[in-house]
């Protein structure tokens, strides 16, 4: 093994993780402060579930053998595997990949708390996303790095736009149409109780970002620092564009949108960090904004789902438009494991590969979230709170435990 | 004129705020306070160490209104407001002498229609 590539990739596992406990920042000051613990801890405990849960069954099950196509198989239950000759397709240091891959599984599954903010029982969340790790994050990531049917297909994901955030963002939508909506929605208001928390998480996110499009070279090579690029141009050119649009509709630019327009820059160039030429995620990072901003403030009020932190807006659309524009720019002068050039070339074979895997993970998002919140709803007996409880607010009555002092001068 | 003052619980502000419109009401105050009866505190862990509060956080609504819109402000904020259990709050009802609209000067009760 190349010792370059040990470190960036062992560090970019750590800029990874960074993310998770960043983006609890970034949902945290976005709810009223009496749930804000709540969001916070959604975030947090996946790095201990997500951890555990990878080590014993997920790795195996996403990149050790091919069943159906679907999911891998547990002849690497608890990461018992030769490091050197048992190889997985995309790396040749199986723990080294193991490691990195950890840290995708731990984040996913925390974005779609966000669509559940202020209302959802904590002990449903946790079997929820105990369940949706099994019955969607493991069979996807086997499905499109694992050699699985996507990867089969010749459709590709840079570093999780498929995997990580369209998936989310459905199951985010479908999960918060399946809870129901907050309870004085459209009667109180649901603002940010800390915007600079917004801030600080969405600048952790980009930092952590680096790691999770550029780390996905696999190597401290060009192609990383090719998406190293794509990323930060994307995050820029989304987070002008985004204050652009504030600017000509309301006159005045937000640090929220700020923050928003960043995020969703991220999450559009993820699936071509490593295709698309650095003008490209100018355009990627600049379409992404309008486009998200349209299902945020039009399809979400006209369609009247409590999506509390559009989850759905941001990751899902925003991972839709990046699955696509992926199709359109790809190059393979930019990555020779492309197969196809992108639509701009001439080529059609790549778009509509693209469309099909993006529709595949959309199927298996939403029969997946339905079927893990039936089963947790079984087992919790229900998985909102009681609407009293949601007035009081989740972090006296799931956590026991206050953000803040509740009163000046008295603690 | 009265003075209309309620203790009631912080969860409860969202519903009594509807008062306003249903009774055609000019204004309420709140403020957020902390105070102790009835309902005794609670308990809270750090770290696995107990902790006791004595003072609970609740939030005090102050309207003025006038003489025969006070029984059933009354009431209005006695049905929001009510559980059943320990906590609810009170409401303590004085009369006014007499009030000042600063922007024009009215007195009395048309300084708080």
């Amino acid at each position: 093994m190349d010792h370059g590539d040990i470190s960036w990739m062992l560090t970019s596992s750590a800029l990874v993780l960074l993310m998770t406990p960043g983006l609890a920042f970034f949902y945290g000051g976005m709810v009223k402060r009496k749930s804000v613990i709540n969001m916070m801890m959604s975030s947090a405990i996946m790095m201990g579930i997500g951890s555990i849960m990878w080590v014993l069954i997920g790795f195996s099950l996403s990149f050790s053998g091919d069943i159906g196509g679907v999911i891998g198989n547990l002849n690497w239950f608890g990461l018992n595997f030769d490091t050197l000759t048992d190889v997985t397709l995309p790396y040749p240091n199986t723990l080294i990949f193991a490691i990195f891959q950890m840290m995708f599984a731990i984040i996913a599954p925390a974005l779609i708390t966000g669509a559940v903010a202020e209302r959802m029982k904590f002990s449903s969340l946790v079997i929820f996303m105990v369940l949706w790790s099994l019955l969607i994050y493991y069979p996807l990531a086997h499905m499109v790095w694992g050699g699985g049917l996507l990867f089969k297909m010749g459709s590709v994901d840079f570093a999780g736009g498929d995997v990580v955030h369209i998936s989310s963002g459905v199951s985010a939508l479908v999960l918060s149409i399946v809870l129901g909506k907050r309870k004085n929605l459209g009667k109180a208001p649901y603002h940010p109780h800390n915007v600079p928390f917004v801030f600080l998480g969405a600048a952790l996110l980009w930092f952590g970002w680096f790691g999770f499009n550029a780390g996905s070279a696999l190597g401290a090579n060009e192609l990383a620092a090719h998406a190293f690029m794509t990323t930060n141009t994307a995050a820029a050119s989304a987070m002008l564009s985004w204050v652009l649009i504030e600017v000509m509709n309301n006159g005045k630019p937000t640090l929220v949108g700020t923050s928003t327009g960043l995020v969703i820059g991220l999450v559009a160039i993820t699936p071509g960090a490593g295709f698309v030429p650095i003008w490209a995620s100018v355009i990627i990072g600049a379409l992404v904004s309008p486009i998200c901003y349209f299902f945020i403030t039009r399809v979400k009020t006209r369609f009247q789902y409590d999506d509390a932190l559009d989850v759905f807006g941001c990751h899902g659309i925003g991972g839709i438009w990046g699955g696509i524009a992926t199709g359109i720019f790809a190059n393979t002068d930019i990555n020779p494991a492309l197969q196809y050039n992108g639509l701009i070339y001439g080529e059609v074979q790549l778009f509509i590969r693209q469309i099909g895997a993006i529709a595949i993970t959309i199927l298996i998002a939403v029969a997946g979230t339905l079927i893990a919140a039936g089963i947790a709803s079984a087992i919790t007996k229900g998985i909102k709170v009681s609407g009293r409880t949601e007035m009081i607010g989740l972090d006296t009555s799931e956590h026991g435990e206050t953000a803040y002092p509740a009163f000046n001068g008295m603690d | 004129m009265k003075k209309i003052e309620a203790f009631i619980r912080p969860e409860k502000l969202e519903d009594i705020k509807e008062i306003m419109e249903e009774l055609k009401l000019n204004g309420l105050s709140i403020m957020q306070v902390m105070g102790c009866g009835n309902q005794k505190g609670w308990t809270e862990f750090v770290r696995g160490a107990e902790v006791d509060y004595n003072f609970l956080t609740k939030l005090k609504i102050e309207l003025f209104v006038t003489e025969d819109q006070s029984e059933a402000v009354i009431a209005a904020i006695i049905r929001r407001a009510y559980t059943g259990e320990y906590g609810d709050g009170k409401i303590f009802v004085s009369d006014i002498q007499d009030a000042v609209r600063i922007r024009t000067g009215e007195r009395g009760e048309d300084a708080i229609k």
